[in-house]
């Protein structure tokens, strides 16, 4: 069980060591895969092991690098190393071909992004999951920019470190808190030391910010929507898919294993700054019309309601609820899991269709499923997942997460109950518009006619790609029709962070999901799709024995109007146009309306962040002005310099003579 | 006893849905309407609270709420509404939803508010009383909402109707002069809202109250 | 494992599907009856759907296999909602696959497909159509939800089973969340089923149409499924309505001697229902589509404020 460690140590030296080598590099992707699954069933089977770790003799003097494997690092572990085989896989297919500069550096680079995620995952000490973290964000940060010729890539990736490096402060000085009272780095004399109230919510509030930095959380979120599209889509599904995890992960491994004293100002925060950032997602999302800043901001979504299921889990275990503590953190982690794969499947297909078309742009798309069959068809697959509907694997937390809400008039604080009617409020809205924007998603990309002639030359994914795609719609299907497996496999992080688990409520029929009992709530997403396959196949054979099935091809009926153009149906502006008028006051929209005589007219309207304008765009102003009292120090004379020194070497003595 | 209370509880769930539909309609003779079932549902809670209880002078004020908010009220302000000519919608400042939304906050607040107050009291009808401020909250934001001056009106009465409800809600009503006092200065009241408008109307040939925006001192 | 539950669940099933296309006769009988127009009869839905069953299908050039499969998803989405919906009994064998939650999770996953496959072949219309559902639905799916959770908290159970019996067979109790949980779902109902302030089942306007946009490239057996699935889908609604804020006379689970009775109220309650929908259609105009957000908000608000006025008065008496 340890072998994982070294495991992916030696992956990592493997992309190290042959990563330069141009020839042979695409065929080291299927063995990176079959590397990733096998981490994922290690990670499986540890998720019913006792913790166990192991002290390795590297780092610094003093402070050796612990490394631990219990049930939460597992589970994530495992997300890991799902995710990654299907995306792996597809890899093999996308860097087929000169996309990036360096097939070899790229790969380098990819592998370090997943061991570095692995350690993360595995630290069991400050130093060394800083060091971790820092280099999962540099490595991602490469391979963002890896296309660093556009002058708007390098923006985004910038812009990227930035954020990544404000939250890595934060989080330095939440540690900074933590060792301060344990007096060391390592998180098993973190987790003996009990922390005086005061200082657990400050540390809390450090981590939240500081991994909240990492996942998107509003306000941090404005690097996202950048960085994301703007890397190769095998790295956006990694980012989207499993990065904004290890953000979970560290808050849930600060929040309820090293700090084991929740309040539920916690909980009630995280609540509240998960519920907005998922609808903020949503919005945003339903108006882009970049299909892969779509998907971005489709992430700000899940992992607001990731962040939100957190916070409810908090609150219900402050009050002492365990029960209904483990249902939230259930449906939280379930969703980490679900979104991992469906935002990895749909981030791999978004590639598929670039590889296929070079358009990304949802104004260029249109009608591929046609050309790419096999693309369209899996998609439809995530896209049915993420827009959480039944019986794939989105509903099923989703529905988690209602029932935990549900419940909740059981707290003991009045105030509490009344926020949560309108907590679930916005929750069923963030979860009722992700539908509307994956039919957008889905419809625009795929469906219709092409709307450029250029598309009619698409091909489809080739073997390694398809490979990939199903590997990952396939565990879209499994998840969503057998939650009961997974779940109870899960039940064991709830054990492993709260104390309890769900236990009994899932140990009933393999068929059926009840959190409860069976009176309160059941769910059985095998039976649901067998009764609609079976209506559905009943129907058709009745149909087809009753009524000989005659069909005839035919021009489009579209009442009757006779010329129709690609370029008549709804573009994805005009998609989007209905929720920028609902919610106008959220967005900073601008528009040029054509002069009604213009021969030639063009519409164009640039929906932006308010958030970006607001809040940072005045810090950077704030920043500039700041250096900029700063640079007139800056003389250049070796005289001042000197001065400044010698100023500061009599101003010391002083303070030690005083 | 229980019975009643629930009867009340449901008549006070009804007047709040009532004070959102006030909210969140656009034309004024509906929103007179409404004015008239709020003083239905208002007769029915007192005449309920008096008969659970015994309180013989609520038998009196219900009357009162009767005739003058049922049907002298909504009369005059229906032959307002048709001397005036004021038909189709009122222009409203904020979209109906971001109000609706404004509501629901108040609804929270006016509860939390609520909430010690209706400790003290040892009615059978406290809880009703989050409501009943919540009444008077949403009628005064949707004077604050609308353009037309007559809407101000239905709104002033309306939330004249919501101090009403909570005085029989936490004290079985006020002493029966006050009552009275306060039956005939809306009375009053409306009528002299009733010349003003004219009087608004002749100066500055509309009833937008924006147009009383040139009155100040300059 | 017993034969009869699942007999019943079966007879339950077929009848709700093959009564469907009854009660759109009704309602549009109802209809022309409050507007002066001779009625056309009761069976008139019926013998539009045979008619379109037995012509050819006709499809358009680019019309991918989805466009095919869509008809035979939603019909087969919709007998799955309505054997979950208990209509004359509770307690019947597939009523635990799917809660309230997954029951609006289904309604969802036949409009997204419904809604793609109006897209499919690249009309106008049709992705006019398909958007303004998406809208409409983004906004009255969540109302849906939160009316279904007042009843819900209030039987501790999002199981629709245990709500009917919890709310008939208690004693009598007035629920203050309950009238707004109502006036909530009769608006949704409207706009889910394309009814007349939202939209106008009797028009092929093309500029107001809503679902009928959505149909518009189906023909022959596909539009007669996707008619059919419609009224299955008013029957759904209806039903859902009855059990939550009607829920008397309907049998238990096991006794089957009250079927017959239940039947009948049913018939009754449903018949009465029609015809209030026609009063409702009748008086009402249709709204423009800017305003069609704005009704469903104050649905959805109205859902909230229920749930919070449970939540408060319930901890007040």
């Amino acid at each position: 069980m340890l072998g994982i460690v070294s495991f992916w140590l030696a992956l990592g030296v493997l992309g190290l060591s042959l990563g330069r080598e141009r020839d042979g590099v695409r065929l080291l992707y299927p063995a990176s895969a079959i590397a990733s699954g096998l981490v994922a069933w290690i990670a499986g089977h540890a998720l019913f092991l006792p913790p166990a770790s192991l002290v390795l003799p590297l780092g610094l003097p003093g402070l050796p690098f612990h490394l631990r494997l219990d049930s939460l690092s597992a589970f994530f572990l495992f997300v890991l190393g799902l995710a990654t085989t299907g995306v792996s896989l597809f890899a093999t297919g996308y860097f087929r071909t000169g996309a990036t500069a360096s097939p070899g550096l790229t790969f380098l680079q990819y592998h370090v992004f997943i061991a570095a995620m692995a350690l993360v995952m595995l630290a069991d000490d400050a130093y060394l999951f800083m060091v971790a973290w820092e280099t999962m964000a540099v490595s991602s940060y490469f391979l963002v920019t890896s296309d660093h010729r556009h002058e708007a890539i390098r923006g985004a990736g910038f812009l990227y470190l930035v954020v990544a490096h404000v939250g890595a402060i934060t989080l330095l000085l939440c540690f900074g808190v933590l060792q301060g009272f344990a007096g060391s780095y390592a998180f098993d004399a973190v987790r003996g030391v009990a922390i005086p109230p005061v200082w657990a919510s400050v540390a809390f509030a450090l981590a939240l910010a500081g991994f909240g930095a990492k996942a998107g959380f509003l306000p941090l979120h404005a690097w996202l929507p950048e960085a994301h599209p703007a890397a190769p889509s095998p790295v956006s599904a990694l980012m989207s898919g499993v990065m904004l995890k290890t953000a979970i992960y560290g808050l849930l491994r600060v929040s309820l294993d090293l700090l084991h004293t929740p309040s539920v100002a916690w909980g009630v925060s995280a609540l509240g700054i998960g519920l907005v950032t998922a609808l903020f997602g949503v919005m945003f999302a339903a108006v882009q019309t970049d299909m892969k800043r779509l998907l971005a901001y489709s992430s700000i979504e899940n992992i607001g309601i990731v962040l939100a299921g957190i916070g409810l889990a908090i609150v219900f275990h402050a009050y002492g609820m365990h029960a209904l503590a483990a249902l939230a953190l259930l449906a939280a982690l379930y969703h980490c899991l679900n979104h991992a794969i469906f935002k990895s499947l749909l981030f791999v297909s978004t590639g598929a269709v670039m590889h296929a078309t070079a358009q990304r742009s949802l104004g260029r798309l249109g009608g591929l499923i046609h050309r790419m069959p096999w693309v369209a068809w899996t998609a439809l697959v995530g896209t049915l997942s993420i827009a959480g509907l039944p019986p794939l694997n989105g509903f099923v937390s989703e529905w988690l997460l209602l029932q935990a809400f549900l419940l909740s008039p059981e707290l003991p604080n009045s105030y509490l109950r009344m926020l949560v009617p309108v907590a679930t409020a916005a929750l069923v809205l963030a979860a009722a518009f992700a539908g509307y924007v994956m039919v957008k998603f889905f419809g625009v990309v795929f469906l219709g006619q092409p709307r450029e002639p250029s598309l009619q030359d698409a091909h489809d994914a080739d073997r390694w790609q398809r490979a990939g795609m199903l590997f990952l719609a396939a565990w879209c299907v499994v998840l969503g029709v057998l939650p009961v497996f997974a779940l109870r496999a899960l039940d064991t992080v709830t054990a492993f962070l709260l104390g309890t688990g769900l236990g009994d409520a899932l140990s009933g029929d393999w068929l059926f999901v009840t959190p409860a009992t069976a009176e309160r709530a059941s769910y059985s997403p095998m039976l649901f799709l067998a009764v609609i396959v079976g209506a559905l196949a009943a129907v058709y054979l009745f149909v087809r024995v009753r009524y000989r099935m005659r069909t005839r091809r035919g021009a489009a009926w579209d009442c009757g109007f006779p010329a129709q153009t690609p370029r008549m149906q709804d573009t994805a502006e005009g998609f989007g146009q209905p929720i920028k008028q609902i919610f106008e006051p959220f967005f900073r929209i601008e528009r040029s309306m054509p002069d009604p005589f213009d021969t030639a007219p063009r519409y164009w309207s640039r929906t932006e962040d308010r958030l970006w304008y607001g809040l940072y765009l005045p810090v950077g102003r704030a920043v500039r002005w700041l250096s900029a009292l700063v640079a007139r120090l800056q003389h250049g004379r070796i005289q001042w310099y000197l001065i400044y020194s010698f100023v500061t070497l009599l101003a010391l003595l002083v303070l030690i003579r005083v | 006893m229980i019975v009643t209370a629930q009867a009340i509880n449901f008549i006070a769930a009804l007047l709040l849905l009532v004070a959102f539909a006030m909210l969140s309609q656009r034309r004024i003779r509906a929103l007179v309407n409404l004015f008239a079932v709020q003083g239905v549902l208002l007769t029915a809670s007192t005449l309920l609270t008096a008969s659970g209880t015994g309180q013989t002078h609520l038998y009196y004020s219900a009357a009162l709420t009767l005739i003058l908010k049922v049907f002298v009220l909504p009369l005059i302000l229906h032959r307002l509404v048709r001397r005036l000519q004021l038909t189709g919608d009122v222009e409203m400042l904020i979209n109906t939803a971001t109000t609706m939304l404004v509501g629901i906050v108040l609804v929270i607040v006016a509860f939390n508010l609520a909430l010690p107050i209706s400790e003290f009291a040892g009615t059978i009808t406290r809880g009703t009383l989050g409501i009943a401020l919540a009444c008077v909250l949403l009628a005064f934001l949707m004077m604050i909402t609308r353009r037309k001056a007559v809407a101000q009106v239905i709104g002033f009465l309306s939330m004249e109707n919501g101090l009403f409800f909570a005085a029989t809600s936490i004290t079985y009503g006020m002493p029966m002069v006050v009552e009275l006092g306060i039956g005939l200065d809306v009375l009053v009241g409306t009528f002299v809202f009733g010349v003003f408008f004219f009087r608004i109307r002749e100066t500055f040939d509309s009833l937008d109250i924006h147009h009383l925006e040139r009155l100040r001192e300059r | 494992m017993p034969i009869l539950p699942f007999a019943s669940q079966f007879l339950e099933t077929l009848l709700a599907v093959l009564a469907a296309p009854l009660l759109i006769g009704w309602v549009n009988q109802c209809r022309a009856w409050l507007q002066n127009r001779s009625a056309p009869g009761l069976l008139q839905p019926y013998r539009v759907i045979r008619k379109l069953f037995r012509k050819e299908s006709v499809l358009a050039q680019n019309a991918s296999p989805l466009f095919r499969l869509t008809p035979y998803v939603v019909f087969g989405s919709m007998i799955l909602a309505v054997s979950i919906v208990p209509l004359v009994a509770t307690g019947l064998p597939l009523s635990p696959v799917a809660d309230v939650i997954a029951l609006v999770g289904l309604l969802a996953f036949a409009r997204v497909f419904m809604a793609l496959a109006a897209m499919d072949v690249g009309t106008a219309f049709g992705s006019l159509g398909a958007r303004r559902e998406m809208l409409v639905a983004a906004l009255a799916e969540p109302a849906l939800l939160m009316v279904f959770f007042m009843p819900s908290l209030i039987a501790q159970s999002t199981s629709l089973t245990t709500i009917v019996e919890t709310l008939a067979h208690r004693p009598f109790a007035l629920y203050p969340s309950l009238a707004f949980a109502a006036v909530a779902f009769v608006m949704v109902l409207l706009a889910e089923n394309a009814r007349i302030p939202i939209d106008n089942p009797a028009t092929h306007l093309e500029l107001t149409m809503i679902h009928e946009a959505m149909i518009l490239e189906y023909s022959g057996r596909h539009l007669a499924l996707m008619e059919w699935a419609h009224a299955l889908k008013l029957v759904i609604y209806f039903t859902i309505g009855i059990a939550l804020f009607l829920p008397w006379g309907i049998a238990e689970a096991g006794n089957w001697i009250a079927i017959p009775l239940a039947i009948v109220a049913l018939a009754v309650k449903l018949a009465v229902g029609g015809a209030a929908l026609a009063v409702l259609e009748s008086v009402s105009v249709k709204l423009r589509i800017f305003r069609a957000p704005e009704f469903l908000a104050t649905a959805f608000l109205l859902a909230v404020l229920g749930m919070l006025t449970h939540v408060l008065l319930g901890a007040g008496t």
